[in-house]
């Protein structure tokens, strides 16, 4: 296979699950682990008689994401029905949206080794998830659990622009982080909340149109959609290098074998027979509508980003991790908030070294940190006032981490403080340069590395409290001074 | 007056009656009741008749009455067309399909009746999901016209307006998608009303064409149709296409002064293919309005002639998909032997809908298949707004549109076998109506070789009001809404 001459095309439709209280149509609750059947009421049964209303606060949801990608909001979109026959679907029909959807174009920016590239939207739109079949433990029949059906999803639909699976992580990933960020959805992906299709097709470099594509179906984690379009991308290649076609189909991924298998050719796919839903009135949302949804969303990532990089100087590395997601910016922000004076730089160093390494250390979701924003920004402003020296924040924050405790208060029963105290350190370095004679000698004759061990010399004397820079000032006059 | 006398008269004068405390909630439903006994071996009126929960209603009632004595319409009875779910009650829709199903919650409809104390006398025969101008589609056999018994009572509501006809209740729900209220109600000389789409919540009725479907009434008078009206009508939350309006009670504006009123007549519904019987009948009953102080104006509709294909695109596509909940999978039929899913389906549905339902389900899928939806469903739309237009500018030169309900009178049972579409092309008055979502109603207005024939007024959107203040005034001047079928009048009591 020579890879090197082929142009991979990648497109994906991602299904969100709106993080509402209840369904999309109907009042039943969407909490995720109930017993089969108890969360479907007589609409998402689809009794004879019953019809479905739009749930707004899936609609706002959908408003919130537009915004957030900057797309254009339709003023008036259709709910559409998707008719096919199958026991998970109640009513013999899917409640969609196709020809007009509520959010129209927008962008993602993505981030990956080679840089940054923005990934172009074409569409998302509300529909309706449908129910379960089960088909184990019935002794050769199906059961059918009807608790998932009607669940609000918004589906997201990008332009077929990624160009590697890299890429296409990297989509999902500032996806996935973003419906978090602007809380629609609440991105858990083993209770399938976020997951994924992707369309994958492949052609020769410098061809301008694409190949067949193949879609792969439901991949719920970021590692499977990654590995199933690279054994997708090889098996596409390998199939029209030994002479063979790439027939359009639908795909499984079977993350056990690490492979993708046929689930429906064209052939067999469904005429969905899409026609506008007589039971819903064209979805109508106002300005007004918009610019209330507006007025309640959070700062996004990209402002924010600028803004750190721009008005606090950040690093566009430290910039980039505070605006992964949206907890890491809110804890930065408390801890500015409450870290009065401090340097911002200072407070993004924390926030991504010590701070992140203990909790990737514990296995912890920022929210679960063991030092919050208020205790951490205690010890930030004891570091930077002088208070205690860099070494010891360290040894700090570590204690505050495994035994709790407030700072000023450690600082002080475990006699942390610095000693900036000049007398005090003056009298520790006198007796260290009486009691190291040998040493004396060699700096003064020209052995610089010598003064390295009188640092190290006086920091055990104080435990490490010294002041460094008074301390070097000190111990240099004292050596030369004599 | 005596008992029997009280059952012929309609909703007013049956809640005078329970109101003086002259009779009983329970002594009116049970008299019906038996009459219903009687009649239902030739008639065929009902599918489900339950005596004891019919008598257990009459008797909450009763108890409502005697509670708060403000409660003017407890204790009237009413018959159900099978369509409108009701908890408790076996619900059919007319279908094999559902033989067997008991709703499990109320319809919008029934909801407001009970909660006024209204009392379901038994379940309307009807055709099979409402598919139908004869009531020949039924799964539970055709309903019989009273006045003949080898006629059609018109369809699909055939069972709701062979029973007020024939004295079996002072009034029954209806539904209407191409005219199916207006239709049974000319052909059984008693008055129905389809209000404007989105005037009553179709919460909890089961749905044929979910964009034309409209609930109403059938009573033996205007007046009693406004009573019912004002009781159904509102807006539901449950509904995403009914409308919240804040109207005017149809029963307090009832005597408004119609002089003056502009009366439309379309042009070209009284030529070709208006039977000459019939057309005398509307025109005398034209006649009579405008001696009753209306002016006639010619109005134009010339859309309307398209209103028939655009209907059997447009309702069919809807009843395709709407009827795909009937798999055998969660309620309903389902067939006794299968090996697979697929098996599953094709049986259940094989055996549970009868010839007409699947006829529309197959034209349905086939208007919404890949290629021919363009074609078909978005041109048959585009007729309809087409329609639609023709009325709004026809309501400019008039105030009321007036005109035939059907081109005939009720045809014999059988006519129309083999020959779907020549029964389909007699709706040509009603279905412009519902693919415009206008108000109308029927009203009897007499006979043509003694069978009844009826008036269709035609109203502006929510002007249910100015229709039945004009057919109020009709009733008042004439009396052909009093007469009923010899066949029914020697019933007990």
């Amino acid at each position: 296979m020579t890879r090197a001459n082929w142009e991979v095309v990648i497109g994906l439709e991602t299904h969100a699950q709106l993080s509402t209280q209840s369904k999309i149509f109907s009042g039943a609750s969407v909490a995720f682990g109930a017993e089969p059947n108890t969360q479907a009421c007589a609409v998402d049964l689809g009794l004879p008689g019953v019809l479905p209303v739009p749930n707004r606060a899936a609609v706002e949801r959908a408003i919130r994401f537009g915004l957030a990608v900057g797309a254009h909001i339709a003023p008036v979109s259709i709910f559409a029905r998707k008719n096919y026959f199958y026991p998970d679907l109640p009513k013999g029909y899917q409640i969609s949206q196709m020809e007009i959807p509520v959010v129209q174009g927008g962008s993602l920016r993505i981030q990956t080794k080679a840089g940054e590239k923005i990934v172009n939207l074409t569409r998302a739109h509300l529909e309706e998830d449908a129910g379960k079949s089960l088909h184990e433990d019935f002794q050769g029949q199906s059961g059918i659990d009807l608790n998932r059906a009607g669940t609000p999803l918004l589906e997201i639909v990008t332009e077929p622009e990624m160009r590697s699976s890299e890429e296409a992580v990297a989509y999902a990933r500032a996806l996935h982080a973003l419906v978090r960020w602007i809380e629609i959805c609440d991105g858990n992906m083993q209770e399938g909340s976020f997951r994924c299709d992707a369309n994958v097709s492949v052609r020769p470099l410098g061809q301008k149109e694409f190949g067949t594509r193949c879609e792969i179906k439901n991949l719920n984690s970021f590692r499977f959609l990654e590995r199933a379009i690279e054994f997708e991308i090889k098996r596409q290649i390998e199939l029209i290098e030994d002479g063979g076609q790439v027939v359009q189909e639908t795909r499984l991924f079977d993350p056990d074998r690490d492979e993708t298998r046929s689930m429906r050719s064209k052939e067999d796919a469904h005429d969905y027979r899409y026609f506008p839903d007589p039971d819903l009135p064209p979805l109508c949302i106002s300005e007004e509508w918009i610019a209330e949804v507006a007025s309640g969303m959070p700062e996004l990532p990209k402002s924010r980003r600028q803004r750190y990089v721009n008005e606090l100087g950040l690093r566009e590395y430290d910039a980039d991790l505070l605006t992964a997601t949206r907890e890491a910016g809110e804890y930065f922000e408390a801890l500015r908030a409450a870290a009065n004076g401090v340097d911002a730089k200072l407070c993004a160093n924390w926030v991504n070294g010590e701070l992140s390494a203990a909790i990737n250390r514990a296995g912890l979701e920022l929210a679960d940190a063991k030092v919050n924003p208020t205790q951490l920004a205690a010890l930030l402003v004891r570091l930077a006032d002088g208070t205690i020296s860099g070494k010891i924040a360290k040894e700090l924050f570590e204690i505050m981490w495994s035994e709790g405790g407030e700072a000023d208060a450690l600082i002080e029963s475990r006699g942390l403080r610095q000693i900036s105290d000049t007398g005090a350190l003056e009298g520790v370095l006198k007796e260290l340069i009486a009691k190291h004679p040998d040493q004396v000698e060699e700096y003064r004759g020209g052995k610089d590395k010598v003064f390295g061990f009188f640092v190290g010399q006086a920091m055990k004397a104080t435990q490490g409290k010294a002041n460094p820079a008074q301390l070097n000032a000190l111990l240099k006059a004292l050596l030369l001074g004599g | 007056m005596n008992l029997s006398e009280l059952l012929n008269q309609g909703v007013t004068a049956l809640s005078a009656a329970l109101g003086s405390r002259e009779v009983s909630a329970v002594e009116i439903a049970t008299a019906y009741l038996d009459r219903i006994e009687q009649a239902q071996p030739e008639l065929n009126a009902f599918i489900t008749v339950d005596r004891e929960h019919t008598l257990r209603d009459a008797t909450l009632a009763d108890s409502m009455r005697a509670a708060s004595p403000g409660q003017s319409l407890a204790g009237i009875p009413i018959a159900q067309k099978d369509v409108f779910c009701a908890k408790g009650w076996r619900t059919t829709a007319g279908s094999h399909m559902l033989e067997n199903f008991i709703a499990p919650y109320d319809s919008a409809v029934v909801q407001q009746l009970n909660k006024q104390g209204f009392v379901t006398l038994g379940r309307a025969n009807m055709d099979e999901f409402a598919m139908g101008s004869s009531n020949e589609n039924s799964y539970f056999g055709p309903v019989k016209n009273p006045w003949d018994l080898s006629r059609v009572p018109g369809g699909s509501s055939g069972g709701s307006a062979a029973a007020v006809a024939a004295g079996l209740a002072p009034a029954a729900t209806g539904t209407d998608t191409g005219g199916s209220i207006r239709q049974p109600a000319a052909w059984c000389g008693i008055s129905g009303i389809k209000p404007t789409y989105g005037r009553v919540s179709r919460f909890g009725m089961i749905a044929y064409a979910s964009s034309l479907d409209q609930a109403g009434i059938f009573a033996r008078s205007a007046q009693d149709l406004a009573i019912l009206m004002d009781v159904i009508s509102g807006h539901d939350p449950r509904d995403a296409t009914s409308v919240d309006r804040k109207d005017a009670p149809c029963a307090k504006e009832l005597d408004k002064d119609i002089r003056g009123l502009r009366v439309g007549i379309p042009k070209q519904w009284f030529g070709e293919g208006l039977s000459a019987g019939v057309k005398i009948v509307v025109e005398s009953a034209i006649q009579e309005l405008v001696m009753m102080g209306c002016e006639c104006v010619e109005i134009d509709l010339p859309m309307s002639e398209q209103a028939i294909p655009a209907y059997y695109v447009i309702a069919p596509a809807e009843a395709s998909s709407n009827l795909s909940r009937f798999d055998g999978v969660r309620f309903g039929h389902r067939a006794a032997q299968y090996k697979d899913l697929a098996e599953l389906y094709e049986r259940s549905r094989g055996e549970g809908f009868g010839p007409e339902v699947k006829r529309r389900i197959l034209m349905g899928s086939y208007v919404l298949s890949h290629g021919y939806y363009d074609a078909y469903y978005l041109q048959a739309q585009r007729v309809r707004r087409l329609i639609a237009n023709d009325f709004e500018r026809a309501f400019m030169l008039c105030d009321v549109i007036a005109g035939p309900v059907a081109p005939t009178t009720a045809f014999p049972l059988g006519s129309f076998g083999a020959d779907p579409v020549q029964m389909y092309l007699a709706d040509l008055y009603t279905i412009p109506v519902n693919l415009a979502g206008l108000p109308a109603l029927s009203i009897p207005a007499g006979f043509d070789a003694g069978m009844p024939v009826g008036l269709q007024l035609i109203g502006p959107w929510w002007q249910e009001a100015r229709l039945l203040q004009t057919a109020h005034a009709f009733q008042i001047a004439t009396d052909w809404h009093t007469k009923r079928p010899a066949l029914y009048s020697g019933l007990k009591p």
